[in-house]
């Protein structure tokens, strides 16, 4: 909402500065976006004269003129084909920066002839394209006078944010009257037109709704105006106008523009003589269309409020009026409207449409239904005093809606929510400055809530408003009191989980990102994703369209456009949401990290290698341990998810059911159709899936049970058909005797030369801890034999000869 | 040694041996040649036996000074050829300490997860407890139940993603704020209620300060006397604490939320000179966060009594406060997931925040 300093005057008697202006508006809620004080820009230019213009010696084009810039008189070069004596123009003396070029001004000779400043064109000044010749003033001010004064340039504008429930304060008077309740001078009454109509107007309004639908337009006052003349507004008008960015258009058009700004209060011309019979105020119907004043044809489907002759619709009430029945110079007789039209149809109509209109702006904000008659006898007014005519009686359908609210307001409730203290005179003061007329009853003061005033329901909304005109500054701060003297953990299980995730990832040398939760279609498809409920209504583009199943698509191409410019070797990790529904409950938290290009990079002291399965398993089991789940009762099982190579990945299983982690080799034929060069390692593990844990009564660590007896390691090398899982063989190994060996770990697999075709050997060392005596050979040998023989009876292995 | 040499004599030759010995090897033989079985003073040693009594005495004392002077000097020259051993061993084990160790990958955090950390730190302080809602909602709780209904205007700020329409013609759609965390807390649990609520938000909005997805932290306060002078001092704390900066200015403007009432938007001082941003004392604001106290129609909504029960609520966008504190100058960065970016802006493993440990290095 623009407005200039001028303007709000007319309406708030105040000597209050700019600045004074501009603070208290944003204290008020209304918060300024932006002053445009144009008087201050244009602090160098001054009007000056043209005493003399003489043929420049060596330029057919240019003139050499004498300017008196009411402190000397200067030499000129200037190209204006209007430059002439006696022009009153604009100057800029040497060292001023022209805003419409960028350019400081310097002496210089042109075509050696000295030229000390210049001539403005209105596009120098950033007023306009004109660039035709200088501009000429119609001033009687004095050379060396302000420019921007006699440009009528000189009234700062103010450009506020309003928020949603202030409609009120989409008119200069609504903010005069917020700033006066706040001490910033004092609101001025609207002045009270009534002309008295001198004919019966020969078109009739009628309202015309379904019942139930009446509120689409409860009221409806019109008048008819003959032998106008729709003339250039005056200059104050054009002004006032310009400087809130509206173009004047002619008379009729900016008196509805100005009551729109001024008062809030939108009106609307037909030209009379281009109506056929009476008008309908009704709902559209399907197939009805109307040509706006915008140039756009819009077919209207049903149910937008419309105002109708007998030939079809002439206007959308409240949103915008139609091009056929619009004032253009020859206009003659005119019917002026005002009207109360719904908020709610009214922003739906101009949200179906598409229409972005003032009028719209503030009816689906809600306009004060008592404007409607002053509103209309004040334009009848400026109409009649700027194009002349003669005005009908009013033509009245429908009465203003009157929901009067009335309710007690507990003062208290400004100490008790608000936490300032008020007195209820203080509150009374403050509520009749706004328009609540509030009269001291039992149990606090009775407010009426003002016509203007829809947004206000109840207690809550007067504390606001008491607040507000006090300024929230006031309100003294307290420290909100823990309830305990030491604070209590926060985090749930998950969250801290979460965290654990992200710092072991990081700490193993992944990168953490974050991507969007939607992801394009056809990359959901390839991770099990793309189902038709979990698709956008309404994406915002078409790579994200789908709710993502896994974590993983997006950091696949994250990684292909790393490769791109040049970091091909990296890792990188999310943890977060992925969706197998709608309802709350198929929201899921995964950990998904890729590996992609060398994990070792090239070095003098050893190898490079490429990232393999074995990293992601590393990186799926180190989150899994960080997180407190039993890491030694997980079994890996060869069935990842399709999106991995099924010979390289795998799945981490507690159990036979609960899977808590994927990993291996992302499938080259989804990075082929992710168009991502491979290959790639990933894993993803399901924080949510991991178990709770076991409540523990306290955090006490069982005892340590620490053996005198020196552990044995002992190493096998045992050969196993190759399709023999080591998993499997390990297992075997380390049930062979659950008391004495306390770890089995295959360090070594070998195929080749030596080995049978179809044969591996796996290579195990096993640590056995006795408890009550050091083992003898025997003892071991014992051992040996039992591990020999549970191995050979679980998987086959022989002990490699 | 046919001739047994006076001791004198021996000892004067084995020493000049000794210090000429060139190395272990040759000190060892001399060694052997002086003190071995059959060695020179060993057969003085035997020789002994066959003096008579009165010259045994002196000629074995003699000797003995003989065995512990050669004793000695081997001794001595042996630990000094160890010495210069050691050296010359050592100067040929020289490694070129100026090679590169070997190569451990360094990861890091983002900014996000480290702002996130970083206000649960502040927040857990204060007593506030983590809640959490799901990214997928209703039309109930991001809307109606927080005092949005249908056609409210503040409805068109939201640019709101939907899902399709279920067989009743139900679009659920993806949070536009993290306000309905407010709601899922207060309809599952009774009053009173402490709680922050982080997560991801969505708004069908792009251009160079939105994306369609960012991330909110909400605030929510209920008792029986939290007031809005509360709602001051709680967030004060928090932007000095999370700023941490202990004079940092704030202004609290009236505005407006359908879910909260009275509303205010809060700013910090700023000053912008040279072009650069600083947070602190200045002649300038920024916005920084909205709140209020929580709309009585909100707490109807979730069967609480607005007579009995009052309390605040707040939202601060999680990209924003990061992109202030840490001098992060585009919004769309966070999301591209540029390894640049990500070294660049984001945070070691270790850099655990807390109030007393230090928020941020």
């Amino acid at each position: 909402m623009k407005f200039t300093l001028g303007w709000l005057r007319e309406h708030l008697e105040t000597k209050a500065p700019l600045g004074e202006v501009s603070d208290a508006l944003t204290a008020l809620g209304l918060e300024v976006e932006g002053v445009h004080d144009r008087a201050a820009e244009l602090q160098d230019f001054v009007v000056a004269r043209i005493k003399t213009a003489e043929p420049h010696p060596d330029a057919d084009k240019l003139k050499v003129c004498v300017i008196d810039n009411g402190r000397e008189e200067v030499q000129v070069v200037c190209g204006a084909p209007n430059a002439r004596a006696g022009l009153t123009g604009v100057f800029a003396p040497a060292g001023t920066h022209i805003p419409g070029t960028g350019i400081d001004l310097k002496t210089a000779k042109i075509r050696g002839v000295e030229s000390s400043g210049m001539m403005c064109s209105a596009r120098e000044l950033e007023l306009g394209d004109d660039h035709s010749g200088i501009i000429e003033l119609e001033t009687e001010a004095a050379p060396g006078s302000s420019a921007a004064d006699a440009l009528g340039l000189s009234d700062p504008v103010i450009d506020i944010a309003i928020t949603p429930n202030r409609g009120d304060c989409l008119g200069v008077h609504g903010i005069a009257r917020d700033l006066a309740a706040a001490g910033i001078g004092a609101l001025k009454p609207l002045m009270p037109a009534t002309v008295k109509g001198g004919f019966k107007s020969p078109i009739g309004i009628a309202l015309d709704f379904p019942e139930g639908d009446g509120a689409a337009c409860p009221h409806f006052i019109g008048r008819y105006l003959r032998g106008v003349k729709n003339v250039e507004s005056p200059a104050w008008l054009r002004e006032k106008l310009l400087a809130v960015g509206l173009r004047p258009i002619s008379a009729l058009v900016d008196i509805t523009n100005y009551f729109t700004i001024d008062r809030c209060r939108p009106l609307h011309v037909f030209d009379a003589d281009t109506v056929a019979g009476n008008l309908t105020v009704r709902l559209s119907k399907a197939g009805e269309t109307l040509a706006a004043l915008d140039g756009n044809s819009y077919d209207l489907g049903d149910g937008a409020c419309v105002i109708a002759d007998e030939d079809g619709v002439l206007s959308l009430g409240g949103v915008m009026g139609g091009e056929s029945t619009g004032c253009a110079e020859g206009t003659v007789n005119v019917l002026l409207e005002a009207a109360i039209f719904d908020p709610i149809r009214t922003a739906a109509t101009g949200r179906r449409l598409g229409i972005e209109s003032d009028a719209r702006y503030r009816f689906e904000r809600g306009i004060d239904p008592a404007s409607t008659e002053p509103g209309i006898e004040a334009a009848t007014q400026l109409i009649l005093d700027i194009c002349g005519g003669e005005a009908s009686e009013l033509i009245v359908a429908g009465e203003a809606p009157e929901p009067v609210q009335v309710f007690t307001f507990a003062v208290g409730d400004v100490a008790k929510r608000g936490g300032l203290e008020v007195t209820e005179a203080r509150a009374k003061e403050i509520l009749d400055a706004l328009g609540f007329a509030a009269q001291p009853e039992a149990g606090g003061l009775r407010v009426t809530v003002p016509s203007w005033r829809h947004d206000i329901a109840g207690s809550a909304d007067l504390v606001e408003e008491i607040l507000r005109i006090e300024g929230y500054g006031k309100i003294p701060a307290l420290p909100l009191a823990r309830p305990t003297a030491l604070p209590k953990p926060v985090a749930t299980l998950t969250q801290r989980r979460t965290g654990f995730a992200k710092r072991a990832l990081a700490a193993r040398g992944l990168m953490e990102t974050v991507t969007y939760s939607f992801i394009a279609g056809d990359h959901a498809r390839l991770f099990g994703g793309g189902d038709d409920d979990l698709r956008l209504a309404n994406p915002i583009s078409s790579e994200l369209t789908d709710l993502r199943p896994s974590i993983l698509p997006a950091l696949i191409a994250a990684a292909g456009r790393n490769a791109d410019r040049g970091f091909p070797d990296l890792g990188l990790f999310e943890v977060g949401p992925v969706y197998a529904g709608t309802a709350p409950e198929d929201q899921a938290l995964c950990a998904g990290g890729i590996r992609a290009g060398l994990a070792v990079p090239r070095h003098w002291a050893g190898a490079a290698r490429d990232a393999d399965a074995f990293d992601a398993k590393a990186d799926a089991l180190a989150i899994l341990a960080e997180c407190g789940a039993p890491v030694a009762s997980i079994a890996t099982v060869a069935e990842a998810p399709a999106w991995y190579h099924p010979g390289r990945s795998g799945v981490l299983r507690l159990g036979p059911k609960t899977t808590l982690a994927a990993f291996g080799e992302i499938h080259p034929g989804v990075l082929a159709a992710m168009d991502v060069a491979g290959p790639m390692v990933g894993f993803e593990v399901m924080l949510g899936s991991l178990p709770e844990g076991r409540a523990k009564a306290g955090k006490a660590r069982p005892a340590l049970e620490l053996s005198p007896f020196q552990a044995v390691t002992r190493d096998f090398a045992f050969v196993v058909d190759a399709g023999v899982e080591a998993e499997a063989l390990v297992r075997a190994v380390k049930g062979a005797d659950k008391a004495l060996i306390t770890d089995a770990e295959v360090f070594d697999v070998y195929a080749g030369e030596g080995i049978e075709a179809g044969k591996v050997s796996l290579a195990v060392a096993v640590t056995l801890q006795p408890r009550e005596a050091t083992l003898t050979d025997a003892e071991i040998e014992a051992v040996g034999a039992k591990i020999i023989a549970a191995a050979e009876k679980a998987v086959g292995a022989q002990l490699r000869g | 040694m046919a001739d047994l040499e006076t001791p004198e004599k021996l000892k004067d030759e084995l020493l000049s041996e000794v210090a000429s010995a060139a190395d272990l090897a040759a000190l060892e033989e001399v060694r052997v040649r002086a003190l071995g079985q059959n060695g020179a003073i060993t057969q003085l040693m035997k020789a002994l036996g066959s003096l008579p009594p009165e010259e045994r005495k002196t000629q074995g004392q003699a000797n003995n000074a003989v065995k512990l002077a050669v004793g000695e000097a081997i001794e001595a020259r042996k630990a000094e050829l160890e010495a210069a051993d050691l050296t010359a061993r050592l100067a040929q084990e020289r490694i070129d300490v100026t090679l590169p160790p070997r190569p451990e990958a360094t990861g890091c955090l983002h900014p996000i997860s480290q702002t996130m950390d970083e206000l649960m730190a502040i927040f857990g302080e204060m007593g506030f407890i983590v809640a959490e809602g799901p990214d997928i909602e209703d039309d109930f709780h991001n809307f109606t139940a927080l005092n949005i209904p249908e056609e409210h205007p503040a409805r068109q700020m939201h640019d709101t993603f939907y899902l399709p329409a279920d067989e009743a013609g139900a679009a659920k759609l993806l949070r536009t704020h993290t306000s309905p965390v407010q709601i899922r807390t207060m309809m599952a649990t009774p009053p009173p209620h402490r709680i922050v609520a982080p997560g991801r938000t969505y708004r069908c909005d792009s251009d160079i300060t939105h994306t369609p997805m960012f991330h909110q932290i909400e605030g929510l306060v209920i008792d029986k006397s939290t007031h809005m002078g509360h709602l001051k001092g709680c967030l004060e704390d928090f932007c000095r604490a999370y700023f941490e900066v202990d004079d940092l200015p704030l202004r609290f403007r009236p505005s407006y939320f359908p879910f909260t009432e009275p509303s205010c938007e809060v700013d910090i001082g700023c000053s912008r000179a040279d072009g650069e941003l600083r947070i602190g004392a200045g002649d300038d604001w920024l916005e920084i966060l909205g709140a209020g106290m929580v709309h009585p129609n909100v707490l109807a909504n979730c069967g609480l009594d607005a007579e009995e029960w009052q309390g605040f609520a707040f939202g601060l966008g999680i990209e924003r406060v990061a992109m202030l504190k840490y001098g992060i100058p585009d919004l769309r960065t966070f999301f591209e997931s540029d390894l640049r970016w990500l070294r660049h802006y984001g945070f070691a493993a270790l850099d655990q925040p807390s109030l007393v440990g230090g928020l941020a290095r």
